[in-house]
């Protein structure tokens, strides 16, 4: 690791402050991407502004059919949140599957859509779910602000908030995780809304997560595991890696949807 | 340099640290507890597994000053005097471990694991220590040794109950 200095602020106004005069520095939240990369040296922030004393950031609220979660909120509370468990419960089990429970006990929501790994968890709930990413300038529709590869809508010094992720009617995450590592070979979120049905796809695409249209269609004229049968997935643009080729992962996209639909019977 | 203060196995700590010191540095490095090692440095394999708050961190992943103000425990802080801690005593019954490198952190996550399930099933203690990886045993006896564990921290909080 380079040298850094080491900020605690208080709240997210005084993060944000830091974050302006400080042009190098950068956001820790869990740490749990930030510190291996530190010591990869693939990051050389002068500063570190440490967001775990900000009160503001942290909790759950389930009101108006919508459930409302800090950034700050680790995996571990979301997946053990009666609240989450409550009013969707496929969040909560994503959460809980994410990594193992030193990971969850450290890693935060803000942080792992900030970070948008192609292989990340919550990326696809998010864009299935239709959630709006709120920040200090600003709330971002789900769709705009998972932009590529570990890219994201976010500009310098800003900092995200909070999710809202509204209540669907059924919902259902399905991951094929990569047994090493635990992030998703394939992970495929299926929720009904009262508007159709979406479908969030991870750890398949080579620019990130991306929502199945084809079998969104599908899904929305017929919810049932055999609608997805006659969608054709294409293998174009999926990843391949020592794991699997991009035909593996298309009929993975398939199996996990399948999987999926059948879980919010 | 920042200074940190924390609280480890029960006692109060402080001292001056380089804010890219990690915390199992400072723990076995300025405090000389060895007994969390450092397996992968990569966040992988959990043998620095450590509770922070009551809960399972890897130290390794985690910054001294990230800690400060903490209640740490680590593997050298579950024995009472000379009585083992009854996982510890589970894993030693049970054959949990051959070289025992990966055995502290077993041992802190599957403590973890007993305080929010008191009785959790081979798969959930299989899926529970995903994140710690022994080169030796092959899990079987690691799992016999937390589902042990578990039934003597159970018939402990009984008896501490009656
Ligand atoms: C062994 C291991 C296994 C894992 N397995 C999985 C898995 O199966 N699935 C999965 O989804 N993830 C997995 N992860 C990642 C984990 O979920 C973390 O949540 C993720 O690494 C980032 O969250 P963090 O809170 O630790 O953020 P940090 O590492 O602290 O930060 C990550 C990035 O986000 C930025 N950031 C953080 N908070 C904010 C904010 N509020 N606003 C703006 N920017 C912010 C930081 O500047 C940084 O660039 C795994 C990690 C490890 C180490
Ligand atoms: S040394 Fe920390 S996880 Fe391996
Ligand atoms: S006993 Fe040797 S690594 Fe687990």
């Amino acid at each position: 690791m380079y040298a850094f200095e080491y900020h605690r602020p208080g709240s997210v106004a005084d993060a944000g402050a830091l974050l302006k005069a400080n042009e190098d520095a950068k956001i820790i939240a869990g740490g749990m991407t930030m510190i291996p990369t530190l010591k990869q040296r693939l990051a050389m922030p002068g500063e570190l502004v440490d967001l775990r004393d900000c009160a503001d950031l942290k909790g759950i609220t389930v009101s108006g059919g919508t459930v409302t979660i800090g950034a700050m909120t680790k995996h571990d509370t979301v997946a053990s949140s009666a609240e989450v468990k409550g009013a969707i419960p496929a969040l909560a089990g994503l959460a809980g599957n994410i990594g193992d429970p030193a990971v969850r006990n450290r890693g935060t929501l803000g942080g792992s859509i900030a970070n948008n790994d192609p292989a990340a968890d919550y990326p696809s709930a998010c864009l299935a779910l239709g959630a709006t990413i709120v920040t200090t300038n600003r709330e971002i529709a789900a769709e705009d602000f998972f932009t590529g590869l570990f890219e994201t809508a976010l500009e310098e010094g800003e900092i995200i908030t909070a999710v809202r992720f509204p209540v669907p009617e059924k919902a259902a995450y399905k991951k094929f995780d990569q047994p090493a590592s635990r992030y998703a070979l394939v992970g495929v979120f299926v929720a009904k809304t009262a508007g159709g049905v979406r479908v969030g796809v991870t750890g398949a695409g080579q620019d990130g997560v991306f929502r199945q249209t084809d079998m969104e269609a599908a899904l929305s004229a017929n919810f049932a595991p055999e609608a997805i049968d006659g969608v054709m997935v294409s293998p174009d643009r999926l990843n391949v890696d020592i794991h699997g080729d991009a035909a593996y992962r298309a009929n993975l996209i398939k199996v996990m949807a399948k999987r999926a639909v059948a879980d919010c019977a | 340099m920042p200074t940190v203060s924390m609280t480890v196995n029960g006692k109060q700590v402080s001292g001056e640290v380089d804010a890219r010191k990690l915390l199992v540095e400072f723990l076995r490095e300025n405090l000389l507890l060895t007994g969390t090692h450092v397996g992968c440095d990569t966040s992988q394999c959990g043998a620095c597994v450590v509770h922070v708050d009551g809960r399972s961190v890897k130290s390794c992943t985690m910054l001294a000053v990230m800690a400060d103000g903490a209640s740490v425990t680590t593997i050298e802080g579950m024995a009472s005097g000379e009585t083992m801690h009854p996982m510890q005593e589970a894993f030693r019954e049970q054959h949990g471990l051959q070289c025992g490198f990966c055995t502290p952190g077993m041992v802190m996550s599957a403590v973890d694991l007993v305080a929010v399930n008191p009785d959790p099933s081979e798969a959930e203690i299989r899926h529970w220590l995903g994140g710690n990886i022994c080169r030796c045993t092959g899990y079987h006896n690691i799992v016999e040794a937390v589902r042990d564990g578990a039934a003597r921290m159970r018939a402990l909080g009984k008896a501490a109950a009656e």
